[in-house]
């Protein structure tokens, strides 16, 4: 059976981490200027897209959702993932929602989630994400939504696969000693790592194409939020300060002339090291 | 009075991570456990000598959902005894269990904590280890994980001898019918014979430039006791196993001396070591970026370096 799935996958746009990155503010917060579709969210993109094509892509009538939330430059992140090959995109943009800690993007993310289930007229069978973001770097964000979404939860998958009917996924999760290899029903949440697959580059045709597909934008009223639930004021986690550990700089650097082991030798040596 | 909340890792005996967790809630105030299944003696004797009020354990067997038991477990602890902060090691897998336990617990969690103060104010790094910041949950419970090698042990840990008394053992029915993931199979790591990464005082990384041969890198890592690391070109090619790759998507480590060979010092690599005591590098390329950061940078080749380097050591030694 092949029957037509729904994978909502959330994306981050977030600074590029190869320009200096900054916090600065009273609470303390990242600037956030231009910024780059998050690098660990391809890997959850190019999962679903994988997931759906092996079954006849979006002419059997599978939809794959990129979905985000974050001030209007966000959209940019969204335009990404419609030229790797989303079909339609969902904004999550207000005001209100600057300064959400996980807890509250959860929330917001997780009814975004089921109003898109609602918009689609069918249910949300797989909802897939990145280990992390490469902002905020905690992870917390898929436990938190599969919480709340009251989901089957695969946290740090490495492989991942469905079963012929999709009625449930195969995945591996790898811990510090073990490698475990897990069933879940769908619904479910997966987290993926970049060791689950290489994210693929748009085409010409694709980033031509992605410019006709729908982006639906929301707020936090039209997901039943008040502002009160979201933003710094509805996060469970304060910021008190922030500051810049001082960058490491260049100690010595001696050229091998023969003792180059030797000297390294004397260097751990004299620091103590050894 | 503080009440901490701490989960350990295992059921026989503290691991040293385990062992700071404890360290770090006595210094709070007063410390319950999870276990997560059946506790042993030694368990108990070495919880009795931290001090631990209570012991918190599920009442059944454990079973193979993945996630779901320890956060029912944990969180049916934390309502028992109101605690305060909830404290894990920072791995995979407690960063899920924290994370869903935050939602259920209506907490404020802060991961990869390296201190907490007595207000229960967390440090931990963050852009890729560029910045320190202070955090605190808003109200209610804290939840938190605890970077390894955070917290110093005292020496010699823990307290031996007359245990303060024997802590509760307190055990839990858990009724959480939430949908799961199953554990269908398990594949152990082969056993490398050496410390952890995380855990290690000292860490010797091979990059792309080993060309696939760890042996000089392993040479050395003997003389210095030392763990072996990765960057993710090495584990990408299949040379070394994924648990050694250090960086963004590996580990985070801390350790006193990072002895990074054949590695360029990508961005996403030098998120993992920047926070290392010491840097040294060696690498043939004079220009490649490790240097910018390293304490002592050796151009040259490290199948020449660093046999050199061991020999010398040993030679010293004896
Ligand atoms: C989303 C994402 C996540 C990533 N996460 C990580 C991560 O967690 N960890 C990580 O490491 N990388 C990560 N990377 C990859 C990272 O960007 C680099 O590609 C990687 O670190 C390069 O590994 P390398 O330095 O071993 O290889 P290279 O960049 O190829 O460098 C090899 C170096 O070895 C030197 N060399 C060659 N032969 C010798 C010799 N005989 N003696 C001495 N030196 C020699 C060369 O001069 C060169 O500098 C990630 C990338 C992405 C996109």
């Amino acid at each position: 059976m092949n029957r037509p799935l729904t994978i909502v996958v959330p994306v981050k746009h977030v600074p590029d981490a190869a320009q200096e990155r900054v916090l600065a503010g009273d609470p303390p917060r990242l600037q956030r200027g231009t910024g780059i579709l998050c690098e660990l969210d391809e890997y959850a993109l190019e999962a679903a897209l994988q997931l759906v094509e092996a079954r006849g892509g979006t002419a059997a009538g599978h939809r794959v959702l990129a979905l985000t939330m974050g001030p209007a430059p966000a959209a940019d992140a969204l335009k990404r993932a419609l030229q790797l090959g989303a079909d339609a995109a969902v904004h999550v943009l207000d005001d209100a929602l600057a300064g959400s800690d996980a807890w509250a993007t959860a929330l917001v993310l997780a009814a975004a989630v089921r109003r898109t289930a609602e918009e689609e007229g069918r249910p949300v069978d797989l909802v897939l994400t990145g280990m992390a973001s490469t902002d905020g770097e905690t992870s917390l964000v898929p436990g938190q939504l599969a919480e709340r979404l009251g989901l089957a939860h695969v946290g740090f998958a490495t492989a991942l696969s469905l079963d012929d009917d999709a009625a449930a996924l195969t995945a591996v999760h790898a811990t510090a000693t073990e490698s475990l290899r897990v069933e879940a029903p769908l619904p479910a949440l997966v987290a993926v790592t970049d060791r689950s697959s290489t994210p693929r580059y748009p085409s010409f045709k694709a980033i031509l194409a992605a410019k006709k597909k729908p982006v639906r934008t929301w707020s936090a009223a039209d997901l039943g939020l008040g502002p009160e639930q979201v933003g710094t004021v509805g996060s469970r986690t304060e910021v008190l300060g922030a500051e810049a550990r001082p960058p490491r700089t260049a100690g010595r650097v001696i050229h091998d002339d023969g003792e180059g082991g030797i000297r390294l030798a004397e260097f751990l040596l004299a620091e103590r090291l050894v | 009075m503080t009440t901490t909340l701490v989960v350990l890792g295992g059921t026989q005996r503290l691991r040293r991570a385990d062992r700071e967790l404890l360290v770090l809630a006595g210094g709070l105030g007063g410390t319950h456990a999870v276990v997560p299944g059946a506790p042993g003696q030694e368990l108990l004797d070495a919880l009795a000598a931290h001090g631990t009020a209570a012991v918190h354990v599920p009442a059944g067997e454990p079973d193979d959902r993945l996630t779901t038991p320890l956060t029912a477990l944990t969180e049916a602890a934390a309502r028992a005894c109101a605690a305060d902060a909830v404290l894990l090691s920072a791995t995979p897998e407690a960063t899920d269990v924290a994370a869903r336990l935050g939602v259920r617990l209506e907490a404020g969690v802060v991961t990869d904590v390296v201190a907490l103060d007595a207000q229960l104010t967390a440090t931990k790094q963050v852009l890729a280890g560029g910045w320190t910041t202070r955090c605190r949950a808003r109200g209610g419970v804290l939840v938190a994980t605890v970077r390894p090698h955070a917290v110093e042990l005292p020496d010699p840990a823990p307290p031996a001898g007359e245990p303060a008394g024997r802590p509760a053992l307190r055990r839990h029915e858990l009724t959480d019918g939430a949908p799961a993931a199953r554990i269908v199979g398990r594949d152990p790591l082969p056993p490398t014979g050496r410390p952890s990464p995380a855990e290690a005082r000292v860490v010797v990384a091979g990059g792309r430039g080993t060309g696939g041969d760890f042996g000089p890198l392993e040479e050395l890592a003997d003389v210095l006791g030392a763990a072996i690391g990765a960057s993710r070109a090495a584990v990408d090619a299949g040379w070394i196993g994924p648990e050694a790759q250090i960086g963004q998507t590996g580990l985070t480590v801390s350790p006193q001396l990072y002895v990074s060979c054949g590695i360029s010092g990508a961005l996403q690599q030098r998120a993992g070591m920047q926070t290392a005591k010491v840097v040294v590098a060696v690498n043939k390329d004079p220009q490649a970026p490790v240097f910018e950061i390293a304490d002592l940078g050796v151009v040259g080749d490290l199948r020449t370096v660093l046999p050199q380097a061991a020999a010398h050591l040993r030679r010293l030694r004896s």
